[in-house]
């Protein structure tokens, strides 16, 4: 696959040179936070720890309209309902982290499968290039090696950048990241340029020092763990907040709404959290998910056990670490985890 | 803030041994840098978990709300009168409580320090009488607690309990407040459509994750107005009039009632500075009542009393 070596001017010129092809969407500094915003609309910054929110809206937005429909009882198109037109136009994701790009992969287990195929989710991830920038400065809350990724991980990216300090070193993964490659331009990659960049991985992966374990989690019997006495003490602290299921880049409920104006309705679909009691409410009252110890736990079980017994794929988080860094009462999930993989019930 | 863990410890114990509380709620040491978790205690051996340091800014009211049994919680300035409004709006009584008071000198912005160390990982968190020192892996760096207060720390007036069983350690000398509202002021000489565009700016970013709603000791409601589903009074999506229904109405359900204890800034996972909107409300509810919530266990809220020698002719 093609390695091609570019100044940081020229990555950024040949990104300008790109947008006729792509929405590029770039990470830009926004106060305290990184932010991925068109390439129009800011300065990329690819010195950065992540971004705050995971890319995950550019794919799955927080609130997308489904269909749109006419209350006009006179009107030609009353009752019918039509779908909203949507922008699949060729997008990239520039400078996503390679646990972002791997949280995709997870999420699609769930919206591309032989039982359900979402189609606005795949249309978008399928019309998205991604070129991810290997992280050199792990964060401390960082435990992508833990779940099977690493920062330097290629899987679920097209192109994978490696930021050798005065040059980025883009390298080829999928024919799509050829595609994107190909126009972008760059010089052919020397072996000493390939080098650094290997050792860049190497040491990057070293730094992970934390331990998840998450090996036993298949084996526990799940009703064990549902019913385990642990879980009280795990959400004393929790506020209920969605906090960590809107940072998470691997979190994908949601909720179908319909909104009206006048003669004209919207069905619009929106990022919905299992911390909120209105996610279990049901029509005749009764909620099934009353209590947040039961929502907490839900949050863990699904995350760490449901999906793992379910998709036989590993846990349902990529190790970004946004929810242990900004849950406002600290709940964490490695500890989480470690608790759950070593609970034996009595 | 050693001696304090320790006579928090101490006290916490003691209370749960002779079992004059059930439970006691207080802070542990968090898993990362600058943050400590709320814990809940019910075996004194386990009092030993307690900590505090100047990263206790989420407010312990929280946990009271309409509990059953008996408990002790620690409480400086903010949380006290929070505590103070809970049991005035009959959330919890006062004979439930042993409140271990703690004479505060603020709580400190992490986002401001994280910004100081130009988002280098911070690992470690010491404090030592008015400075504290960060460590991450290849730094160490020492600053002045008074220069990363929270924005609510620095203007503050009640540092020590309003209400205690118990205090541990002598009270702080307390702040002059003059100029808590000067933002406020600069909002306020705006036009309306200057104001308008601020506010909207502000909350552009707001994901609706209502960490600041939830992380707020007064709103205890069963069902928020925002989770009502019929009628349904505000829409769920992340439609700027729906986001700014939500921010307007949960800073005026607060007035007359917010102590400033900036829970729901630090919560906020997206640096919105929420309390622009509160802390109008408290000005007004300050300038209109000469009322700042949560002081006296003897007094009701102004907008919960009604006076047929109301100085509005509206009301009479």
């Amino acid at each position: 696959m093609t390695e091609k070596i570019f100044t940081k001017e020229e990555w950024i010129n040949a990104l300008k040179g790109l947008m006729d092809a792509y929405r590029i969407f770039v990470p830009v500094r926004d106060g305290e936070l990184h932010s991925f915003k068109s390439l129009d609309k800011g300065e990329p910054d690819f010195d950065y720890p992540n971004t705050r929110l995971s890319p995950k809206s550019l794919i799955y937005p927080q609130s997308e309209g489904m269909f749109e429909y006419s209350l006009d009882e006179e009107g030609p198109d009353a009752n019918i309902v039509k779908e909203i037109p949507k922008d699949y136009s060729p997008q990239a994701i520039v400078g996503i982290r390679p646990c972002d790009a791997e949280a995709f992969q997870i999420v699609k287990r769930n919206f591309d499968n032989p039982e359900y195929r979402d189609p606005w989710w795949v249309q978008h991830f399928e019309s998205t290039t991604l070129v991810g920038f290997g992280c050199n400065a792990p964060d401390s809350t960082c435990f992508c090696t833990e779940v099977g990724g690493g920062p330097f991980n290629e899987n679920g990216l097209d192109v994978l950048v490696y930021d050798l300090g005065d040059t980025y070193l883009a390298k080829c993964i999928t024919d799509k990241g050829e595609a994107f490659l190909t126009k972008a331009g760059g010089m052919d990659a020397d072996d000493v340029a390939k080098k650094h960049a290997e050792e860049l991985a190497t040491a990057a992966a070293g730094k992970i020092t934390v331990k998840v374990p998450t090996d036993k989690l298949k084996g526990k019997v799940l009703n064990e763990l549902f019913d385990a006495p642990f879980w009280d003490e795990i959400a004393f602290a929790c506020i209920n907040c969605g906090t960590c299921t809107y940072l998470c880049p691997t979190c994908w409920c949601f909720d179908i709404q319909d909104e009206v104006t006048g003669n004209h309705g919207d069905r619009i679909r929106n990022w919905d959290s299992c911390m909120f009691p209105l996610f279990t409410l049901h029509g005749s009252g009764h909620n099934p998910r009353d209590n947040k110890v039961q929502r907490v736990r839900q949050r863990f079980m699904h995350k760490l056990k449901y999906y793992v017994d379910k998709y036989e794929n590993g846990v349902q988080c990529s190790g970004c670490g946004r929810c242990v860094r900004y849950c406002p009462v600290n709940i964490d999930i490695r500890q989480v985890c470690e608790t759950m993989n070593n609970y034996e019930s009595a | 803030m050693l001696e304090y863990t320790e006579k928090i410890r101490e006290t916490a114990r003691k209370l749960l041994q002779d079992g004059k509380v059930d439970v006691f709620i207080g802070y542990k040491k968090g898993s990362i840098g600058m943050m400590n978790e709320p814990v809940l205690i019910r075996d004194p051996d386990k009092a030993d978990l307690l900590y505090w340091d100047s990263n206790c800014g989420l407010n312990l009211c929280n946990y009271l709300t309409k509990r059953t049994d008996r408990i002790g919680i620690v409480a400086n300035g903010c949380n006290s009168r929070s505590i103070v409004t809970h049991i005035t709006e009959n959330q919890i009584k006062r004979d439930q409580l042993y409140i271990v008071g703690i004479p505060c000198t603020g709580m400190i912005d992490r986002r401001a320090v994280t910004d100081a160390v130009k988002d280098k990982d911070i690992l470690e968190f010491h404090e030592q009488g008015g400075n504290f020192t960060v460590t991450g892996k290849d730094f160490e760096q020492t600053f002045e607690k008074k220069a990363f207060l929270q924005s609510n720390c620095i203007t503050c007036t009640h540092r020590n309990p309003v209400e205690s069983d118990e205090m541990i350690a002598d009270p702080v000398e307390e702040q002059e407040g003059e100029k808590a509202y000067t933002d406020v002021e600069e909002i306020e000489a705006m036009t309306p459509s200057e104001k308008w565009d601020f506010f909207t700016d502000m909350i552009s970013s707001c994901i609706r994750c209502y960490a600041c709603r939830n992380a707020c000791p007064l709103c205890y409601c069963p069902t928020c107005f925002v989770d009502e589903s019929s009628p349904q009074w505000v829409g769920k999506s992340i439609d700027p009039t729906d986001t700014m229904t939500f921010h307007l109405l949960r800073a005026y359900h607060c007035a007359g009632r917010c102590t400033e204890c900036g829970a729901c800034e630090r919560a906020c996972p997206m640096d919105i500075p929420v309390r622009q909107l509160t802390k109008k409300l408290n000005k007004d509810v300050l300038s209109l009542f000469s009322w700042e919530a949560g002081l006296s266990l003897d007094q009701r809220p102004p907008l919960d009393v009604y006076r047929p020698d109301d100085y509005n002719d509206f009301i009479r």
